[in-house]
């Protein structure tokens, strides 16, 4: 098997070290993990039953995908770590995912420009992944794109009815777009670098559509892939890994 | 095991029993279905007295795959294979095309729409066309609610994934 992770990007992106792997396979499951998180935390909380549905929907997807990350990463590190060692006993600066996924629901336009700027990302990610030598981790990414684009078809729809419907609507959309830009330089560095040019197509075309304004602010956060937090990821946490740290090994 | 070997590598052929035995397990969530008739059975194979089960899931989270793992254990120590393994593949990845005709039309039966595209979905219960999407999202995660313009009844529709 050849360790070459990123592999056939349109862009071309290269390649990252191949030491570099367990840290690339982690970064991504950090992100499915914490992401279905906070889409879990819509549960029962969402404008109505059918957002519920989608978004508990959405959050088992990223779970799966992050799961299988977590076993692959496992296996890599070759410590005797299962996902749920991963998942559950890592601490906050050992997470490496992305600001941009740890921030709060805010409401729900909020969530779903957060969602649209990952899935716009993911989509390029899995893409890209799914013709990797790595065929497991081609195998994981070929079916997280098939999730991804039905993802991207919920968050986009979201985004041009919200922007492009009342004004209140409009409002608290183009608040999401605003609030979470900060955080989309961070997606792009390192490997991923090469997919900024298409994810801002991708997202323009979308803003544009839902007549909402893609901001221009230079300034931006970066920090998750090195395990640099937002003060949110550390709550999150706390609930997502009170229960197996209180009772390690628990089942139900 | 590394779970991307494919089906058949370094292993005997088929045990026609085991295979049975697995093949009748159901989905949980939609009982008239086996798992191989949800293309979520993709493989089984013995080394020795060992039976190795290969199985896939429909949508990277979805919850029935433990379930469906207890199913199989229990249908398979019940009839004797008390040594076996099983092992959840990711690739190649789930697809609608591997549902077979007979699965179609117990879907259909049980009031769920088969996997097509979305403007070829008939009504299950009035085989009428041009249904409306309530909610992309449905009871599941391999569904997706519908409703039928002509007769009204709501309906769920096995979303398409290829």
């Amino acid at each position: 098997m050849t360790e070459g992770v990123v592999s056939g990007a349109p862009q071309g992106t290269p390649a990252p070290d191949p030491g570099d792997r367990l840290t690339f396979l982690l970064a991504h499951a950090d992100d499915n993990m914490v992401l279905s998180q906070r889409l879990g935390e819509w549960v029962s909380n969402a404008p109505e039953l059918e957002l519920d549905i989608a978004l508990g929907n959405t959050a088992l997807d990223h779970l799966g995908v992050a799961r299988a990350l977590y076993t692959y990463a496992g296996e890599v590190e070759a410590r005797g770590r299962d996902e749920d060692d991963l998942a559950m006993f890592r601490n906050e600066r050992e997470f490496t995912n992305l600001l941009l996924v740890e921030q709060p629901n805010g409401d729900f336009a909020h969530t779903m420009a957060r969602q649209l700027f990952l899935d716009a990302y993911q989509l390029l990610l899995w893409d890209d992944l799914s013709h990797s030598d790595d065929v497991r981790l081609a195998g994981i990414a070929a079916k997280a794109l098939k999730e991804a684009r039905y993802h991207f078809r919920f968050s986009s729809g979201w985004m041009i009815r919200l922007g492009d419907g009342t004004e209140e609507s409009h409002r608290r959309a183009q608040t999401g777009v605003e609030h979470l830009w900060r955080f989309t330089s961070e997606m792009f560095e390192g490997a991923t670098a090469g997919y900024r040019e298409s994810w801002a197509q991708t997202v323009t075309g979308v803003l544009e559509e839902a007549t909402l304004t893609m901001p221009t602010d230079p300034y931006q956060r970066s920090g998750g892939r090195s395990g640099f937090h937002t003060e949110h990821l550390g709550s999150l946490l706390a609930e997502m890994q009170w229960m197996q740290r209180s009772y390690p090994g628990m089942e139900w | 095991m590394d779970a991307a070997q494919l089906p058949g590598d370094g292993m005997v052929s088929v045990t026609v029993d085991a295979r049975a035995v697995v093949a009748s397990v159901v989905d949980p969530e939609i009982p008239v279905l086996t798992i191989e008739d949800l293309g979520v059975l993709r493989g089984v194979e013995t080394e020795g007295d060992r039976v190795i089960v290969r199985i896939t899931p429909t949508y990277s989270g979805c919850p029935a795959m433990r379930q469906i793992e207890d199913d199989i254990s229990a249908a398979l120590v019940k009839e004797g294979f008390t040594d076996h393994e099983i092992v959840v593949v990711h690739n190649p990845a789930w697809s609608t095309e591997w549902m077979n005709d007979r699965a179609r039309q117990k879907l259909e039966e049980f009031g769920i729409a088969p996997p097509t595209a979305v403007e070829e979905v008939l009504c299950p219960r009035c085989q009428e066309p041009g249904p409306r999407m309530i909610a992309r999202f449905g009871s599941t995660a391999c569904k997706a609610l519908m409703v039928c313009s002509s007769c009204g009844e709501p309906f769920d529709y096995f979303k398409e994934l290829r």
